[in-house]
Parts: structure tokens; sequence; C-alpha cells
């Protein structure tokens, strides 16, 4: 999660510099190592999105039951993975990175 | 067994202090990083074919360049306050403990700057 920030910012770096370096970036992201890096951050992201509300949550003091706590469990694993597949639907259907 | 009394061995120990400003500040960055994480994955879905014009001239629009703005500094600050408490958890050592403490803040420091200007430089660039 930490390492994403560190590409968000060389992403915003690079889109400043100017077009070679932007497109150094965006090739790198599209090798094969990149791309799986990509999807492994995209679910890691949407997962740490749906279990970081359903802390929220338990932070307000809602939903700490043994079985309601099971089942936001795996509510936040079929929404992380509904939202992952969404995002790459979208992402390759312009044409691929 | 010590002679002090319970209150005198806890007082002045943190978590009642700078505990919990840095609790709340973590769930007021979730928080706000729900709507703006969600509207910048599916942007950058939206954006991943193409071209670095559109790109620029995406980041260059006002409502996305403050928005951008905020998600890169909440984030930054959600990151830096989640990867201390990894630290404080995990790094025993005292050295190696202070190092990585103070490195990941200044790292952290340093991409909030960079983006900063990396925004900024963008949008004036598109007006010029």
């Amino acid at each position: 999660m930490a390492f994403g920030g560190v590409v968000l910012s060389l992403w915003l770096v690079a889109a400043a510099a100017g077009p070679d370096s932007y497109l150094r970036i965006v090739d790198w992201l599209g090798t094969p190592i990149g791309m799986i890096l990509l999807v492994g951050w995209s679910f890691s992201f949407f997962y740490h999105l749906a279990n970081g509300i359903r802390h929220l949550f338990w932070d307000a003091g809602m939903g700490f039951a043994l079985d309601r706590a099971r089942t936001s469990g795996i509510a936040v694993v079929v929404a992380a993975t509904i939202m992952t597949v969404m995002f790459w639907v979208i992402a390759l259907s312009g044409g691929g990175a | 067994m010590s002679l002090r009394s319970p209150l005198g061995r806890v007082l002045g120990l943190g978590s009642a202090r700078s505990g919990f400003g840095h609790w709340w500040a973590q769930r007021l960055t979730a928080a706000a990083l729900v709507p703006l994480g969600l509207w910048f994955a599916f942007s950058m879905a939206g954006l991943a074919s193409t071209d670095y014009w559109s790109v620029t001239a995406w980041i260059a629009e006002p409502l996305h360049a403050t928005l951008l703005l905020l998600l890169l500094l909440s984030l930054l600050y959600h990151s830096s306050l989640g990867l201390q408490v990894v630290i404080e958890d995990y790094v025993h050592h005292g050295a190696a403990r202070l190092i990585a403490l103070v490195g990941t803040q200044f790292l952290h420091v340093l991409m909030a700057v960079a983006g900063i200007y990396a925004i900024v430089t963008v949008s004036v660039g598109a007006q010029a």
C-alpha cells in the first residue's frame, strides 16, 4: 500500500517532467511485472478501503458480534473482488494500458 | 512492588495525549480517502489508455487538481501514520527504530512536496 503511494508520486512527477519521462513510467507499468504489481495493488487498495470502512464501523461500536464480524469479513473480500474486476474491465475496455 | 500510586505510574505516558491525535488523524484521513480513493482509482481506469496530453489536461482541470492535492495529502499522511505504527510495533532495536521512523517521515514529506510541485507545474503549464 505504501509503495503504491511512491508510484502515485512518481506518476505525478513524471507527468510534470514531460512526455518522455511519462512514457517511461507508463512503459514500465505496462511490462508483465508492472501489470502484476498493478493487479496486486488494485486488489490490495480495494481490500484496504473496504476493510477500512469495516474498522470505522467497529470504532463506532457497531457490528462487533462474532457472527456480524464474520459476515462483514466475507463481504469485504467479495466487495474488493467486485471493485477490482470493475476497475480492470474499465481500464482494459479503453484499449489496454 | 512499587510504592508509586497507579495514577503516578501512568501520568504522562502518552495515550491520553498525543496518542489520541494520532488515532483521530488516522480515522479522519481514512474517512476522507474513501470517496477520494474511489474517485481516483476509477478515474485512473478511465485514463489508462489515453495519451500524455489527455492525462496532463485531465490533471490540470481545476476540480481534478484540487481533488488530487487532497488525495495526495490525506493518502501520504494516512500512510505515514500507518507505517509509524507498524515500525513502533515491530522494530525493537533503538537505533534501527529511530532511523526507520525518521526515514519514513522524511520520505513521506519528500513525496508530498514533490507531488504538490508536480500538480501545480502541470496545472500552470497547461494554462500558459
